[in-house]
């Protein structure tokens, strides 16, 4: 009943979606409201829960969703909340009406999108440590540069030589260049000004890169765009978007040139931002016709490098403190046996996201670990604590007279361990742990949280650049299944040979 | 060599052992024969430090245990060099080649050398009838084959005190032979004190310098063979 249920209203959405594609202004009208799409992640002053009230949602780029609604004659607008580096498929998906969330206007998003004219004017700020000689894009040659996922910033660093970082949330970056460990943060000044500036120690430099914000909608919906086009026209007309800006004190000489018409980036055909950057503008377009070609490809074996080596690296750390932890827990005096239990049940019992979290950003101002560094330790101590369980079974498996034995030939009990203990607890718990091997291959995704581009974030990131998730997708699980099939079936096999011979050798 | 004083073990409520006093001398061989319960593999445990007791003590290869306190560990391990034991069941390890089984305790124990450990091993598995099977795995021995195996692997120690544990009770009659034609060797030759615990009142007779019938936690009798399992009959 409940499948059927959920059924009907995926078709109704599906209905809904489809209706929105055959002609977005008329569907828009009928029901009475503007479906926009941003993300809360991306936090003040453009749009995010009110601290008042955090049921209710505010910022500037709420305001001027309201205003478009009003000036389309509608009901109102409704916020369709989407992670930033996807607003772009999901628009096209048809998740929402348009896309109105600081998108900046670039020639990829116009070739790809249709843009509506600007509703404000943004440069890109770089944001440096003070005791570092670094004050321009070209000081950082090889150096990290940390920016947002599918920004302008982004795809401009792309065609430097600088190594790209990227992130999801705006303060993460801020706090990676005061802890070290990325060299400068390139970011539109808004994002600049509350979340980097302000930090003691941080530097902020205006580039001469300018660009404007734009509401994005789908290519086919011609109509929708074009009242849209024209409801901001009428708001800068009637001075509704200098109250908004002002209302949010964002009203500076750029929003006023905006509203004069100098800069008037749409009418030419051209991007928002004049050809400040020689380098971008001489450019090839970074992914304006990307598509799964050998670069892509070059690229993913390199994000399932990184997942290999990174779960090897982890797994190297998880086995023998896995070990410890099992031996502790079983042989050590009572101190020693409470702590490990407490570890393994702390490790198992909370988030590895949450762990990775606390290690990468929680600790930095007492350990300033690096990301790979970070992302290695963290999946390695939070599998230590299952692989403990895994050898305590397996130890609690060996007959009581093996340990007995050996005792009564003078072995100590680190040597009992040692040669007796553990390699007949190996043979036992190899097939468990070749599968914890494998979900660590897995698990080993959510080190994107840090930075680190591994096989599933090449995969979203090149997702959005071709604008498919389906050969991304096919490509990222293709590999995946590669890595990880030959360890099933290992698994399996040592399994069925334990079940026929009681004490297998290994070969 | 062994001097066993006002021995007492509870396990809870359980009386285990309710005052043993004995005394083995050098190159004696000594039998403990009596009903289950009454004592015999609990006394023979503490004689090594496997087991803990309460009160009491022992002298045994020039160490002293006392009761109501764990042997250190130290002490522990050092008395094990010079004191083995063979288990009824064996606990050979399963993942270690018969050669490998008697080479272990050599090897990290005494830490010689794998060349010399396993030479003076290939000798140890001579003298118990299995040269060729030193490659063997436990998995692919007989269980007379096995506790061949043990007591040559408790041997390869520089043993003063061999304590064997019902080394017969988990074998066959045909096997049996071959296990008790190894320690009766060990037993003529006089090198080791043995203490051998056993149901069977043949082995006794045969090897035993004396026998002690443990009862209910005591030596109820002990004497000659003859005379001790004679009367008992």
């Amino acid at each position: 009943m409940r499948l059927l249920a959920s059924l009907w209203i995926a078709c109704a959405a599906m209905a809904t979606a489809c209706g929105a594609w055959a002609d977005g202004l008329s569907t828009v009208r009928e029901r009475g409201e503007l479906v926009w799409g941003g993300d809360l992640q991306g936090g003040e002053p453009y749009v995010f829960e009110d601290p008042k009230d955090p049921t209710k949602i505010v910022g500037f780029e709420v305001d001027i969703a309201a205003a478009i609604a009003r000036e389309l004659g509608l009901r109102g607008a409704r916020f369709f909340q989407v992670q930033w580096s996807n607003l772009v498929p999901s628009l096209e998906r048809g998740d929402m009406d348009v896309a109105l969330n600081g998108l900046e206007d670039t020639p990829e998003r116009r070739a790809r999108l249709r843009l509506s004219r600007p509703y404000f004017i943004y440069h890109e700020v770089l944001a440096v440590r003070r005791e570092t000689p670094y004050r321009s894009l070209d000081d950082l040659r090889g150096k990290r540069v940390g920016t947002l996922n599918q920004t302008y910033a982004f795809e401009l660093l792309e065609t430097r030589p600088v190594e790209t970082v990227l992130y999801e949330g705006q303060e993460e970056p801020y706090f990676d260049l005061q802890q070290g460990r990325v060299d400068a943060v390139f970011l539109d000044h808004l994002i600049a000004e509350r979340y980097g500036c302000p930090l003691a120690g941080i530097d902020c430099v205006a580039t001469p890169v300018r660009g404007s914000y734009v509401v994005g909608l789908r290519r086919e919906d011609a109509t929708l765009a074009a009242a849209v086009d024209d409801a901001v026209g009428r708001m800068i007309a009637s001075g509704e978007l200098r109250r908004i800006l002002e209302g949010w004190h964002l009203w500076d000489d750029a929003q006023r040139e905006l509203a004069s018409g100098v800069v008037s980036p749409q009418q030419d055909g051209g991007p928002a931002w004049p050809a400040a950057s020689p380098s971008a503008a001489t450019r090839e377009p970074a992914y304006g016709a990307a598509s799964l070609d050998r670069r892509q490809v070059a690229l993913f074996l390199q994000g399932a490098g990184v997942t290999a080596l990174l779960s090897l690296a982890a797994f190297a750390i998880a086995m023998p403190l896995g070990m410890l932890l099992a031996a502790a827990r079983m042989g050590a005096g009572r101190i020693i046996q409470i702590v490990a239990t407490a570890y393994v049940e702390l490790l198992r019992g909370t988030p590895v996201l949450l762990q990775l979290y606390v290690l990468y950003y929680g600790l930095a101002p007492v350990l300033k670990l690096g990301p790979l560094t970070a992302a290695t330790l963290g999946l390695g101590l939070n599998y230590a604590a299952y692989e403990a369980e895994v050898y305590r079974g397996a130890l609690m498996a060996v007959p009581r007279g093996q340990a007995e034995a050996a005792a009564a030939l003078g072995l100590g009990p680190w040597q009992t361990l040692r040669h007796v203990m553990l390699p007949q607890a190996m043979r036992t718990a190899l097939p468990a742990v070749t599968n914890d091997f494998v979900s660590l291959l897995k698990d080993s995704s959510l080190v994107s949280v840090l930075t680190v581009v591994e096989l599933t974030k090449r995969m979203t990131i090149a997702a959005v650049e071709i604008r498919s998730w389906l050969g991304p997708g096919l490509l990222c699980a293709a590999l995946y299944f590669v890595m990880s099939f030959p360890l099933s079936r290992l698994s399996r096999r040592l399994e069925a040979k334990l079940e026929n011979d009681p004490h297998p050798r290994l070969a | 060599m062994i001097r066993i004083r006002a021995l007492h073990k509870r396990y809870g409520s359980r009386v285990a052992l309710d005052g043993v006093d004995a005394e083995v001398v050098a190159g004696e061989c000594v039998a403990i024969v009596g009903p289950s319960g009454g004592g015999k593999s609990t006394l023979l445990r503490c004689l090594n430090a496997l087991a803990p007791f309460d009160e009491g003590a022992i002298d045994i290869a020039g160490f002293s245990l006392v009761g109501g306190a764990r042997a250190s560990r130290a002490t522990a391990r050092a008395l094990r060099e010079v004191v083995g034991m063979v288990f009824q069941e064996f606990h050979l390890f399963p993942h270690l080649t018969a050669l490998e089984n008697v080479a272990l305790a050599p090897r990290v124990v005494a830490r010689r050398g794998r060349a010399e450990a396993e030479t003076a091993g290939r000798e140890l598995l001579a003298r118990v009838g299995l040269a060729d099977r030193a490659q063997s795995y436990p998995s692919e021995l007989s269980g007379g084959q096995k506790q061949r195996v043990a007591i040559a692997r408790s041997m390869a120690m520089p043993l003063r005190v061999l304590l064997l544990d019902e080394p017969t009770s988990a074998l066959d009659r045909e096997m049996r032979e071959e296990v008790r034609d190894v320690i009766r060797a060990l037993a003529r030759e006089k090198a080791l004190t043995m203490v051998l615990v056993t149901h069977e009142t043949s082995l006794a007779r045969e090897l035993a310098d004396r026998v002690w019938i443990m009862r209910e936690g005591r030596i109820a009798e002990q004497g000659s063979p003859a005379e001790v399992l004679e009367a008992a009959r």
